[in-house]
Protein backbone atom coordinates (compact mmCIF):
# COMPACT_ATOMS: atom_id res chain seq x y z
CA UNK A 1 0.00 0.00 0.00
CA UNK A 2 1.53 3.24 -1.08
CA UNK A 3 0.46 6.80 -1.66
CA UNK A 4 -3.20 7.54 -1.24
CA UNK A 5 -4.26 3.90 -0.88
CA UNK A 6 -3.02 3.70 2.71
CA UNK A 7 -5.57 6.33 3.72
CA UNK A 8 -8.45 4.30 2.36
CA UNK A 9 -9.26 2.45 5.64
CA UNK A 10 -9.20 5.72 7.60
CA UNK A 11 -11.47 7.41 5.07
CA UNK A 12 -13.83 4.42 5.14
CA UNK A 13 -13.86 4.53 8.95
CA UNK A 14 -14.64 8.25 9.01
CA UNK A 15 -17.44 7.80 6.44
CA UNK A 16 -18.98 4.94 8.45
CA UNK A 17 -18.62 6.93 11.68
CA UNK A 18 -20.34 9.97 10.15
CA UNK A 19 -23.15 7.84 8.75
CA UNK A 20 -23.77 6.22 12.17
CA UNK A 21 -23.56 9.57 14.00
CA UNK A 22 -26.03 11.08 11.55
CA UNK A 23 -28.40 8.15 12.06
CA UNK A 24 -28.22 8.55 15.84
CA UNK A 25 -28.54 12.35 15.87
CA UNK A 26 -31.37 12.58 13.37
CA UNK A 27 -34.63 12.73 15.34
CA UNK A 28 -36.44 9.51 14.67
CA UNK A 29 -39.96 9.94 13.40
CA UNK A 30 -42.41 8.27 15.74
CA UNK A 31 -45.33 8.30 13.32
CA UNK A 32 -46.11 4.93 11.84
CA UNK A 33 -47.82 5.45 8.50
CA UNK A 34 -50.48 2.90 7.72
CA UNK A 35 -49.66 0.73 4.73
CA UNK A 36 -53.41 0.43 4.14
CA UNK A 37 -53.51 3.81 2.38
CA UNK A 38 -54.55 2.96 -1.18
CA UNK A 39 -56.22 -0.29 -0.10
CA UNK A 40 -59.85 -0.98 0.67
CA UNK A 41 -61.19 -0.68 4.19
CA UNK A 42 -60.98 -4.15 5.78
CA UNK A 43 -64.28 -5.80 6.45
CA UNK A 44 -65.63 -5.13 9.96
CA UNK A 45 -68.83 -4.68 11.95
CA UNK A 46 -68.79 -2.73 15.19
CA UNK A 47 -71.69 -2.34 17.66
CA UNK A 48 -72.92 1.15 18.64
CA UNK A 49 -70.48 2.83 21.04
CA UNK A 50 -73.11 4.96 22.77
CA UNK A 51 -76.87 5.34 22.96
CA UNK A 52 -78.50 7.44 20.23
CA UNK A 53 -75.94 6.80 17.48
CA UNK A 54 -75.68 3.74 15.22
CA UNK A 55 -72.65 1.48 15.16
CA UNK A 56 -70.32 1.25 12.19
CA UNK A 57 -69.65 -1.43 9.60
CA UNK A 58 -67.33 -1.43 6.61
CA UNK A 59 -70.42 -1.66 4.38
CA UNK A 60 -71.40 1.85 5.58
CA UNK A 61 -68.27 3.12 3.84
CA UNK A 62 -69.04 1.70 0.38
CA UNK A 63 -72.29 3.56 -0.24
CA UNK A 64 -70.87 5.79 -2.99
CA UNK A 65 -70.38 8.69 -0.63
CA UNK A 66 -66.90 9.62 0.66
CA UNK A 67 -66.37 9.78 4.43
CA UNK A 68 -63.95 10.99 7.02
CA UNK A 69 -63.29 8.15 9.47
CA UNK A 70 -62.07 9.41 12.84
CA UNK A 71 -60.44 7.06 15.33
CA UNK A 72 -60.70 8.53 18.79
CA UNK A 73 -61.57 7.91 22.44
CA UNK A 74 -63.18 9.86 25.24
CA UNK A 75 -60.07 9.29 27.42
CA UNK A 76 -57.79 10.87 24.83
CA UNK A 77 -57.00 14.52 25.50
CA UNK A 78 -55.90 15.51 21.96
CA UNK A 79 -59.20 14.03 20.73
CA UNK A 80 -61.08 16.63 22.75
CA UNK A 81 -58.78 19.28 21.30
CA UNK A 82 -59.63 18.30 17.71
CA UNK A 83 -63.42 18.23 18.35
CA UNK A 84 -64.04 21.84 17.16
CA UNK A 85 -62.17 21.09 13.92
CA UNK A 86 -64.29 17.95 13.38
CA UNK A 87 -67.39 20.08 13.95
CA UNK A 88 -66.19 22.57 11.32
CA UNK A 89 -65.55 19.75 8.84
CA UNK A 90 -69.01 18.26 9.49
CA UNK A 91 -70.59 21.72 9.08
CA UNK A 92 -68.90 21.95 5.67
CA UNK A 93 -71.00 18.95 4.63
CA UNK A 94 -68.52 16.12 5.14
CA UNK A 95 -70.01 12.97 6.69
CA UNK A 96 -67.85 11.93 9.65
CA UNK A 97 -68.02 8.47 11.18
CA UNK A 98 -66.09 7.39 14.25
CA UNK A 99 -64.48 4.39 15.85
CA UNK A 100 -64.17 4.69 19.63
CA UNK A 101 -61.19 2.78 21.01
CA UNK A 102 -61.58 1.01 24.38
CA UNK A 103 -64.37 3.30 25.47
CA UNK A 104 -67.38 3.15 27.79
CA UNK A 105 -70.83 4.32 26.58
CA UNK A 106 -71.33 6.70 29.55
CA UNK A 107 -67.86 8.22 29.17
CA UNK A 108 -68.42 8.69 25.46
CA UNK A 109 -71.81 10.31 26.12
CA UNK A 110 -70.16 12.83 28.45
CA UNK A 111 -67.38 13.45 25.91
CA UNK A 112 -69.91 14.21 23.15
CA UNK A 113 -72.01 16.41 25.42
CA UNK A 114 -68.94 18.42 26.44
CA UNK A 115 -67.12 18.65 23.09
CA UNK A 116 -69.99 18.50 20.60
CA UNK A 117 -70.98 15.66 18.32
CA UNK A 118 -69.75 15.71 14.73
CA UNK A 119 -70.40 12.00 14.15
CA UNK A 120 -73.14 10.24 12.19
CA UNK A 121 -72.18 6.85 13.60
CA UNK A 122 -69.67 5.56 16.13
CA UNK A 123 -68.57 1.94 16.37
CA UNK A 124 -67.15 0.53 19.61
CA UNK A 125 -63.74 -1.11 19.16
CA UNK A 126 -63.18 -2.44 22.68
CA UNK A 127 -60.04 -4.45 21.92
CA UNK A 128 -58.54 -2.22 19.19
CA UNK A 129 -59.05 -5.00 16.62
CA UNK A 130 -60.41 -2.77 13.83
CA UNK A 131 -57.81 -0.14 14.65
CA UNK A 132 -55.12 -2.75 13.98
CA UNK A 133 -56.86 -3.93 10.81
CA UNK A 134 -56.66 -0.33 9.56
CA UNK A 135 -52.96 -0.03 10.36
CA UNK A 136 -53.65 2.71 12.89
CA UNK A 137 -51.40 2.93 15.92
CA UNK A 138 -52.94 5.55 18.17
CA UNK A 139 -55.66 8.10 18.84
CA UNK A 140 -56.60 10.41 17.30
CA UNK A 141 -56.14 9.39 13.70
CA UNK A 142 -58.35 10.12 10.69
CA UNK A 143 -58.75 8.44 7.33
CA UNK A 144 -60.16 9.94 4.13
CA UNK A 145 -62.23 7.20 2.47
CA UNK A 146 -63.76 7.41 -1.00
CA UNK A 147 -67.26 6.26 -1.98
CA UNK A 148 -66.05 2.75 -2.81
CA UNK A 149 -64.41 2.27 0.58
CA UNK A 150 -60.83 2.89 -0.52
CA UNK A 151 -58.49 4.61 1.95
CA UNK A 152 -57.01 7.70 0.31
CA UNK A 153 -55.22 9.47 3.13
CA UNK A 154 -54.27 9.04 6.77
CA UNK A 155 -53.93 11.89 9.26
CA UNK A 156 -51.90 10.97 12.35
CA UNK A 157 -52.58 13.04 15.45
CA UNK A 158 -55.19 15.73 16.03
CA UNK A 159 -56.63 17.72 13.13
CA UNK A 160 -55.54 21.34 13.56
CA UNK A 161 -57.51 24.36 12.38
CA UNK A 162 -55.16 24.87 9.42
CA UNK A 163 -55.88 21.28 8.24
CA UNK A 164 -59.67 21.74 8.04
CA UNK A 165 -59.95 23.28 4.55
CA UNK A 166 -57.56 20.73 3.03
CA UNK A 167 -59.43 17.77 4.51
CA UNK A 168 -62.83 19.09 3.44
CA UNK A 169 -61.46 19.48 -0.09
CA UNK A 170 -59.89 16.01 0.00
CA UNK A 171 -63.13 14.31 1.05
CA UNK A 172 -65.21 16.30 -1.43
CA UNK A 173 -62.79 15.39 -4.24
CA UNK A 174 -63.00 11.71 -3.30
CA UNK A 175 -66.31 10.83 -4.96
CA UNK B 1 -47.09 32.44 44.96
CA UNK B 2 -44.50 29.71 44.64
CA UNK B 3 -46.08 27.84 47.55
CA UNK B 4 -49.49 28.08 45.93
CA UNK B 5 -48.09 26.71 42.66
CA UNK B 6 -46.44 23.85 44.53
CA UNK B 7 -49.71 23.03 46.30
CA UNK B 8 -51.57 23.11 42.98
CA UNK B 9 -48.98 20.87 41.36
CA UNK B 10 -49.36 18.36 44.18
CA UNK B 11 -53.15 18.11 43.93
CA UNK B 12 -53.30 18.21 40.13
CA UNK B 13 -54.53 14.93 38.67
CA UNK B 14 -52.23 13.34 36.12
CA UNK B 15 -53.49 13.63 32.54
CA UNK B 16 -55.38 10.50 31.62
CA UNK B 17 -53.73 8.81 28.69
CA UNK B 18 -55.20 5.37 29.16
CA UNK B 19 -58.71 4.02 28.96
CA UNK B 20 -60.35 2.51 32.01
CA UNK B 21 -61.45 -0.67 30.25
CA UNK B 22 -59.86 -3.83 31.65
CA UNK B 23 -57.29 -5.58 29.43
CA UNK B 24 -58.67 -7.82 26.68
CA UNK B 25 -59.27 -11.39 27.95
CA UNK B 26 -56.23 -12.95 26.28
CA UNK B 27 -53.85 -10.00 26.76
CA UNK B 28 -52.36 -11.37 29.98
CA UNK B 29 -53.74 -14.91 30.06
CA UNK B 30 -51.84 -17.82 28.58
CA UNK B 31 -53.50 -20.19 26.15
CA UNK B 32 -54.50 -23.54 27.73
CA UNK B 33 -52.47 -25.49 25.15
CA UNK B 34 -48.75 -25.05 26.04
CA UNK B 35 -47.62 -25.69 22.45
CA UNK B 36 -49.89 -22.94 21.13
CA UNK B 37 -48.82 -20.61 23.93
CA UNK B 38 -45.15 -21.22 23.07
CA UNK B 39 -45.83 -20.33 19.43
CA UNK B 40 -47.75 -17.20 20.44
CA UNK B 41 -45.01 -16.16 22.88
CA UNK B 42 -42.27 -16.62 20.27
CA UNK B 43 -44.20 -14.45 17.83
CA UNK B 44 -45.03 -11.76 20.42
CA UNK B 45 -41.34 -11.40 21.31
CA UNK B 46 -40.56 -10.43 17.72
CA UNK B 47 -43.42 -7.98 17.14
CA UNK B 48 -42.63 -4.38 17.95
CA UNK B 49 -44.99 -2.40 20.16
CA UNK B 50 -46.48 0.49 18.18
CA UNK B 51 -46.82 2.87 21.10
CA UNK B 52 -43.69 2.28 23.19
CA UNK B 53 -41.38 1.79 20.23
CA UNK B 54 -38.31 -0.18 21.22
CA UNK B 55 -40.14 -2.86 23.20
CA UNK B 56 -41.75 -6.00 21.93
CA UNK B 57 -45.47 -6.48 22.55
CA UNK B 58 -44.53 -9.30 24.94
CA UNK B 59 -42.64 -6.81 27.14
CA UNK B 60 -44.91 -3.79 26.92
CA UNK B 61 -47.61 -2.64 29.31
CA UNK B 62 -49.22 -0.36 26.76
CA UNK B 63 -52.90 -1.03 26.15
CA UNK B 64 -52.43 -1.43 22.40
CA UNK B 65 -49.68 -3.98 23.07
CA UNK B 66 -52.14 -5.89 25.29
CA UNK B 67 -54.73 -5.82 22.52
CA UNK B 68 -52.10 -7.03 20.07
CA UNK B 69 -51.19 -9.94 22.39
CA UNK B 70 -54.88 -10.82 22.63
CA UNK B 71 -55.12 -10.74 18.83
CA UNK B 72 -52.06 -12.98 18.44
CA UNK B 73 -53.34 -15.53 21.00
CA UNK B 74 -56.85 -15.58 19.49
CA UNK B 75 -55.49 -16.28 16.04
CA UNK B 76 -53.00 -18.90 17.19
CA UNK B 77 -55.81 -20.61 19.13
CA UNK B 78 -57.89 -20.53 15.94
CA UNK B 79 -55.11 -22.44 14.20
CA UNK B 80 -53.46 -19.64 12.25
CA UNK B 81 -49.71 -19.93 11.58
CA UNK B 82 -47.47 -17.35 13.34
CA UNK B 83 -45.88 -16.28 10.04
CA UNK B 84 -49.34 -15.55 8.60
CA UNK B 85 -50.06 -13.26 11.56
CA UNK B 86 -46.70 -11.55 11.11
CA UNK B 87 -47.47 -11.05 7.41
CA UNK B 88 -50.87 -9.59 8.32
CA UNK B 89 -49.20 -7.06 10.62
CA UNK B 90 -46.49 -6.19 8.07
CA UNK B 91 -49.20 -5.59 5.49
CA UNK B 92 -50.66 -2.95 7.82
CA UNK B 93 -47.67 -1.39 9.54
CA UNK B 94 -44.76 -2.23 7.24
CA UNK B 95 -41.58 -4.18 8.05
CA UNK B 96 -41.11 -1.75 10.89
CA UNK B 97 -43.45 -3.80 13.10
CA UNK B 98 -41.31 -6.94 13.11
CA UNK B 99 -37.96 -7.47 14.84
CA UNK B 100 -37.24 -10.13 12.23
CA UNK B 101 -37.33 -7.95 9.13
CA UNK B 102 -37.71 -9.71 5.78
CA UNK B 103 -34.80 -9.58 3.32
CA UNK B 104 -35.73 -6.96 0.73
CA UNK B 105 -34.45 -3.97 -1.23
CA UNK B 106 -34.07 -1.85 1.91
CA UNK B 107 -32.70 -4.42 4.36
CA UNK B 108 -30.19 -6.45 2.29
CA UNK B 109 -27.33 -4.27 3.56
CA UNK B 110 -28.03 -5.47 7.13
CA UNK B 111 -27.06 -9.00 6.12
CA UNK B 112 -24.42 -8.07 3.55
CA UNK B 113 -22.50 -5.50 5.65
CA UNK B 114 -20.76 -7.98 8.04
CA UNK B 115 -19.54 -10.08 5.13
CA UNK B 116 -18.37 -6.97 3.28
CA UNK B 117 -16.45 -5.73 6.33
CA UNK B 118 -14.85 -9.15 6.76
CA UNK B 119 -13.69 -9.20 3.14
CA UNK B 120 -12.26 -5.67 3.41
CA UNK B 121 -10.49 -6.59 6.65
CA UNK B 122 -8.95 -9.71 5.10
CA UNK B 123 -7.71 -7.70 2.11
CA UNK B 124 -6.14 -5.06 4.35
CA UNK B 125 -4.55 -7.69 6.59
CA UNK B 126 -3.20 -9.64 3.64
CA UNK B 127 -1.57 -6.64 2.02
CA UNK B 128 0.02 -5.40 5.25
CA UNK B 129 1.41 -8.86 6.13
CA UNK B 130 2.80 -9.28 2.64
CA UNK B 131 4.58 -5.93 2.83
CA UNK B 132 6.17 -6.80 6.18
CA UNK B 133 7.56 -10.08 4.88
CA UNK B 134 9.05 -8.48 1.78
Amino acid sequence: MTGYAKWAPLVAFILLGSALTYGLAKPETTNIQSKMVGASVPSFTLPPATAGLPGLASSDLTTGQPHLLNIFASWCVPCAAEAPQLKAIADAGVPIVGIAIRDRPEALQRFLARNGNAFRAIGADDASQVQMALGSSGVPESFVIDGKGRILQQVIGPINSQDVAGLVAAVKAAR
Amino acid sequence: MRRLLLALALVAAPVLADSDLPPAPLADTQLPDPKQEARAQALMETIRCLVCQGQSIADSNAELAGDMRAMVRQRIAAGERPEAIRAWLIQRYGSWVTYDPPLDRVTWLLWAAPVMFLVVGLLVARSSFRRRRA
